[in-house]
């Protein structure tokens, strides 16, 4: 049983059709990344799968479980899944750890002292125990996006969903949360992610899928997808990468 | 190596400090003279001899201080007992106008009206349609206190004006917020109490402190019903004598009361543009 299951997903909004017809599985452990150029839907899916947007159409499954049907608790479903955006989103209001803490305590019913000790082992683990009691304002952007999967992952989700979270950060700051993300891979989470990051999701990537319309046009290994184009569109959207000096 | 300012840092330092001294000079000298044309103006009037005597009189300003200030014990009494219930009022007729479930549709619907009936409404009205209205209704178990239902129609006017600024303060809360909330799992509920609210209610402290002071001035007004207040114990005062020296003493006691907050409300203000520019802690 696969871990995420999509078929046949449609979703427009309004006349314009964002995703159309797509389908999609996601092994336990396994890592896809979705690649393409703005506007080619990687966001909206992602924010379907997390019921952040209603589909139009098709079925998502997730650990078997049809989660696009109508009276799922979407509540419920959304804790399951760790969820990173590209400006982190932390909440301002709330130091390092208590963002951290804040989902196991309120959503999982985790003691606020359990919740701590795992978020400080978390934070340590990554090299961020110092920011502990610090706002999120104080931290470099690099350090907000780390903050920000940590506080995706403390709840093991049976799977993460990562929108672009480098895309807001200059090369150091990039490298800092892609190792994070690698190291997360080691530990076998479940991923799907889309990203502008071509050399990550060579490393990273179990299988690249490329976007276009709303529709996956092609799919395959990284060194396949991106060395031997097969379509007209990834040829011309990896040219236009290698233009740009992003490839 | 100390260090050492440049030549050049030098020269504009002195430059700088050369301006600064000559536009401090020329402060200085107009708000001399415009003060000198205002004495002047006043001082030159015919009434002013008149005027001088039955508002700015000494010895009316003692002989009327103590009745006054018995009379502030009772604003002040209103002002915290409207202050706490306008807060909670305020909120929760924010929280219904941003409500978005169904359920509460008729309770948002209640809250939209009731705020725009009670922003327009000049609070002499409401005092006037409050204090002798529900009296009128002869309804024995609703206090007919002067005191009571001033405060009453306070409530009801400042609650509309706050419930609007929280609101304000509600919907400036950046919707990424909420989304990245209710992506964690968080309810509806969870999401606005522990993420929206208190985004909100520290992005507004400000002009609700403004609006507080506003209505601990306004607490005034309830002498109109008949309350002996400091206003109303400053009218008992000034229709014994014929002097409206009383009066000025009310007013600088209410002044007095209200600066702690305004200064209080300033160094907030300030404090919070200050983290804000350093993109630190708030």
């Amino acid at each position: 049983m696969s871990t995420l299951d999509l078929k046949n997903i449609r979703k427009s909004y309004g006349s314009d059709l964002v995703i159309s017809d797509l389908n999609l599985s996601l092994e336990k452990h396994q890592v896809k990344v979705l690649i393409g150029a703005s506007g080619s839907g990687k966001s909206t899916l992602l924010r379907c799968i997390n019921l952040l947007e209603e589909i139009d159409d098709g079925q998502i499954f997730l650990d078997g479980k049809d989660i696009s049907e109508i009276g799922v608790d979407a509540d419920d479903v959304r804790a399951s899944i760790g969820s990173v955006f590209q400006a982190f989103n932390l909440f301002p209001h709330l130091t390092v750890l208590e963002n951290i803490t804040l989902a196991p305590r309120l959503v999982h019913g985790i003691s606020r002292a359990e919740a701590e000790q795992d978020a400080t082992e978390l934070l340590a683990r990554f090299g961020l125990s110092e920011k502990a009691n610090q706002y999120p304002d104080l931290l470099s952007g690099g350090q907000q996006q780390r903050v920000a999967i940590l506080r995706a992952i403390i709840c093991k989700p049976k799977l993460l969903l990562l929108d672009e979270v480098t895309s807001a950060l200059d090369p150091v700051l990039i490298a800092e949360v892609l190792s994070l993300i690698a190291e997360l891979k080691r530990e076998g989470m479940t991923m799907l992610i889309a990203t502008h990051e071509m050399g990550f999701a060579r490393k990273v990537a179990d299988e690249v899928l490329f976007l276009k319309g709303g529709q996956i046009i092609e799919s395959g290994a990284p060194s396949q997808i991106l060395e031997k184009p097969q379509s007209l569109e990834l040829k011309s959207f990896l040219s236009a990468l290698e233009e740009a000096g992003r490839l | 190596m100390t260090y050492q300012p440049s030549q050049l840092r030098l020269q504009r330092e002195a430059a700088r400090r050369q301006a600064s001294r000559r536009s401090s000079t020329i402060a200085l000298l107009s708000t001399l003279l415009f003060g000198i044309a205002v004495v002047l103006v006043i001082t030159g009037a015919k009434g002013f001899q008149l005027v001088r005597q039955s508002f700015f009189s000494w010895h009316y300003a003692v002989h009327s201080f103590p009745s006054v200030l018995s009379g502030i014990w009772l604003n002040l009494r209103v002002m915290i007992i409207a202050e706490i219930f306008v807060l909670i009022f305020g909120l929760l007729l924010a929280l219904a106008r941003t409500s978005k479930s169904p359920v509460l549709y008729p309770v948002k619907l209640f809250a939209t009206f009731y705020t725009d009936i009670f922003r327009g409404l000049p609070l002499l009205l409401v005092l006037l349609l409050v204090g002798f209205g529900i009296p009128g209704l002869q309804i024995s178990w609703i206090p007919n206190s002067a005191v009571i239902l001033g405060t009453v129609s306070l409530i009801l006017t400042y609650s509309a004006y706050v419930a609007e600024v929280i609101r304000a303060g509600i919907e400036a809360v950046n919707p990424a917020q909420r989304m990245a909330a209710r992506a964690l799992g968080l309810t509806q509920t969870q999401t606005q109490r522990r993420v929206v609210l208190p985004q909100a209610l520290r992005k507004v402290t400000p002009p609700l402190l403004n609006d507080l002071v506003s209505l601990q001035k306004d607490s005034g007004l309830i002498s109109v019903l008949g309350a002996i207040d400091a206003i109303r114990a400053a009218g008992i005062e000034t229709a014994q004598s014929f002097n409206f020296t009383p009066y000025l003493v009310a007013g600088a006691i209410f002044v007095a009361l209200t600066i702690p907050l305004t200064r209080f409300t300033d160094w907030l203000t300030r404090k919070q543009d200050r983290a804000r520019q350093q993109q630190g802690r708030w």
